[in-house]
């Protein structure tokens, strides 16, 4: 892929849009992975928190990614999964930790039992809502899935044994072997670790010939469909993988946060979610990485100069959108369609 | 039994509300196949203009006025600024369009009337119960809200099936490049069925104020639920949206007076307490579920 050149793109030749991606992600790594070393050279400690809030938002960007740019499944409750991923955490902790046991089982602090079990469940829920909510297309699906959000949010507020409205304190992170999760610089480096994987994942997986059957399936689903590919599971799995990576986020936000609260899960995270990945370019992957960093900036920013930020970020999304479809990124990082 | 009443007059009261609100949403998607997340905006906007104008004036008549013309004009000025360029567009961006819209207006009206919420009245007319069988008294205030519920749905009707608007509507809705095609001008069609669908919305603000609480982020928690009502009664159908406002209303109404005693029935108290408030919020989306896999475009699709 990386020798041909393609025609009409990149900087008079000097990359082409996979070689300019893949330095941009490189490069992007490299700096990430520097940011402990700047922050303890320049003796600002917030940085490290301010980069891991980043880093967690890009896996759950690059995740939503998948299915809004590659699937063109635009999912508008995918902030379930980052809620799902971050109670079952959470209750599990709050269990072993402070609780009896939960359906008769201890309940663990260990992230190599915790993790993979919230996985399990995010994967399960993507499974039950992918199945309903593809029957249908278009603005019904966004609809949809954004009452299925809206369900688990209700759910999660109504439990009250779980702090119901007010979330649920961990009262510890989960334990890796080997690795201190408490240390902020230690838990900045696993989830870069896990964002970096997961985005190379990803990257894989689009350019298989599963990725490429899930393309066309956007492109056109009637020339698909009589190519003789069924496009229900293609999608599925698609939705399920993005609801996994999407779960790892809300797993490293509840260890990072120690605090999981029903808003995890509510409709307005699965739009800033959709925004972050458009306002980084649809269906490039990395971009919505590079939004991730733009609007938790932007917030910051603003936040921190007027407490009605959001009258400024509002119409600042509504320009983005006005302004043309590439996002911030997409147009450099080349978008492979139309 | 009165009971039972009760719940089913509240669940009209509540599908009458969901109703006003899907039936202009679904319009606009039909024809435009605009998907507009600042509908539930336009309901707040017009509470609070009821309720400021209620305030200051102390007459509902004022109050229903400003609230009417405050939700229509935003709705205009929304269509003429944003709206208007975006219904070619993938419906991904007009998602993230409407939902700035949605930050913006939030901020604005908090900045406008401020953050505390306010307090609105029930006016005297509509005030006391009314007696509608032996020993059964119920509100005059949400039975006027079902009677504006009806008649807006048979006003509707008849600007649908008996006017030339109406006419065109139903073809825009069809096929709009047909109807441009035609030589009608579809967009300025489409600036007043927007006008209208925020006039409803305001007109379900202004009503709905004295019954709920009149706050920031009310907007969003109905259009959600408005949502449902379109996705069961079917996208782009006012039928379709009439079916599903009736249906939720009553599911919600009659769930949140029965789900309790049913769980409790058969659970123990602390677990069924637990679940019936959650049951309660989810069971329309369980509603939804349902109709889904049935009818994957809706009850009337």
């Amino acid at each position: 892929m990386s020798g041909i050149a393609v025609p009409g793109r990149g900087a008079a030749g000097l990359f082409t849009q996979w070689n300019r991606r893949a330095v941009f992600g490189w490069v992007g790594l490299l700096l990430l992975a520097l940011v402990p070393v700047a922050s303890h050279a320049t003796d600002t400690p917030y940085l490290i928190n301010a980069m891991t809030r980043f880093v967690i938002y890009g896996l759950a960007a690059v995740s939503l990614d998948l299915v809004l740019g590659y699937g063109a499944l635009i999912s508008f409750g995918h902030a379930m999964f980052f809620g799902l991923g971050g109670y079952v955490v959470a209750i599990v902790t709050f269990h072993a930790v402070e609780a009896g046991p939960l359906f008769g089982w201890a309940g663990s602090t260990q992230a190599l039992v915790v993790w993979p079990i919230a996985l399990a469940c995010c994967a399960l829920l993507g499974w039950g809502v992918g199945y309903l909510a593809l029957r249908t297309s278009g603005v019904q699906f966004i609809m949809i899935t954004l009452a299925f959000g809206q369900m688990v949010y209700f759910i999660l507020v109504s439990l009250q044994v779980y702090g119901g409205d007010d979330g649920l304190m961990m009262s510890q992170r989960s334990q890796l072997p080997g690795i201190d999760l408490a240390d902020p610089v230690s838990f900045y480096y696993v989830s870069l670790a896990v964002l970096a994987l997961w985005t190379l994942f990803c990257v894989k997986l689009v350019n298989s010939r599963y990725g490429m059957v899930l393309q066309a399936l956007r492109q056109s689903e009637r020339r698909a469909v009589n190519l003789g590919v069924a496009p229900m599971p293609y999608r599925l799995s698609a939705f399920v993988i993005s609801a996994v990576g999407t779960g790892m986020a809300g797993i490293l936000w509840a260890n990072y946060a120690e605090l999981v609260t029903p808003d995890m899960a509510a409709w307005t995270k699965s739009g800033e979610l959709m925004a972050i990945v458009i306002l980084g370019g649809v269906g490039t992957l990395l971009g919505p990485i590079a939004g991730a960093a733009v609007f938790l900036g932007l917030e910051q920013a603003l936040s921190a100069w007027t407490e009605h930020w959001m009258f400024i970020m509002g119409p600042i999304l509504v320009l983005v959108v006005l302004a043309g479809k590439h996002g911030l990124f997409g147009h450099w990082l080349g978008k492979r369609h139309g | 039994m009165a009971l039972l009443f009760e719940q089913l007059l509240n669940g009209l009261q509540f599908g009458a509300m969901l109703f006003m609100l899907a039936s202009g949403l679904t319009l606009i998607f039909g024809i435009m196949g605009v998907i507009n997340l600042t509908h539930g905006s336009f309901y707040m906007v017009g509470a609070y203009c009821g309720a400021f104008a209620l305030a200051h004036t102390n007459s509902f008549a004022a109050g229903a006025v400003a609230g009417l013309a405050g939700a229509a004009l935003y709705g205009l000025l929304v269509e003429f600024t944003v709206i208007r360029r975006l219904y070619k567009r993938d419906h991904l961006y007009q998602v993230l369009a409407t939902f700035g819209l949605i930050l913006f207006t939030n901020e604005a009206v908090s900045m406008i009337f401020g953050r505390q919420p306010p307090m609105v009245e029930i006016p005297d007319f509509l005030q006391g119960t009314v007696p509608l069988a032996p020993g059964f008294q119920y509100p005059l205030m949400r039975l006027a809200f079902i009677v504006v519920g009806a008649l807006v749905a048979l006003g509707l009707w008849f600007l649908i099936n008996r006017t030339r608007v109406g006419m065109l509507v139903r073809a825009g809705a069809d096929d709009r490049e047909m109807v441009d095609a035609l030589g009608i001008d579809i967009q300025k069609l489409y600036s007043v069925v927007f006008g209208l669908g925020a006039l409803l919305c305001g007109l379900a603000g202004v009503m709905a104020a004295p019954l709920l609480a009149v706050e920031i982020g009310m907007g969003e928690r109905v259009l959600i639920t408005t949502f449902v009502v379109i996705v069961i009664g079917g996208v782009g159908s006012v039928r379709g949206a009439m079916a599903g406002a009736l249906l939720v209303g009553m599911v919600d109404s009659l769930g949140r007076a029965y789900f309790p005693q049913l769980l409790g029935a058969m659970l123990s108290p602390e677990v069924a307490d637990m679940l019936a408030a959650g049951l309660v919020s989810a069971s329309v989306y369980v509603l939804m579920a349902l109709v889904l896999i049935f009818r994957p475009k809706g009850l009337l699709g």
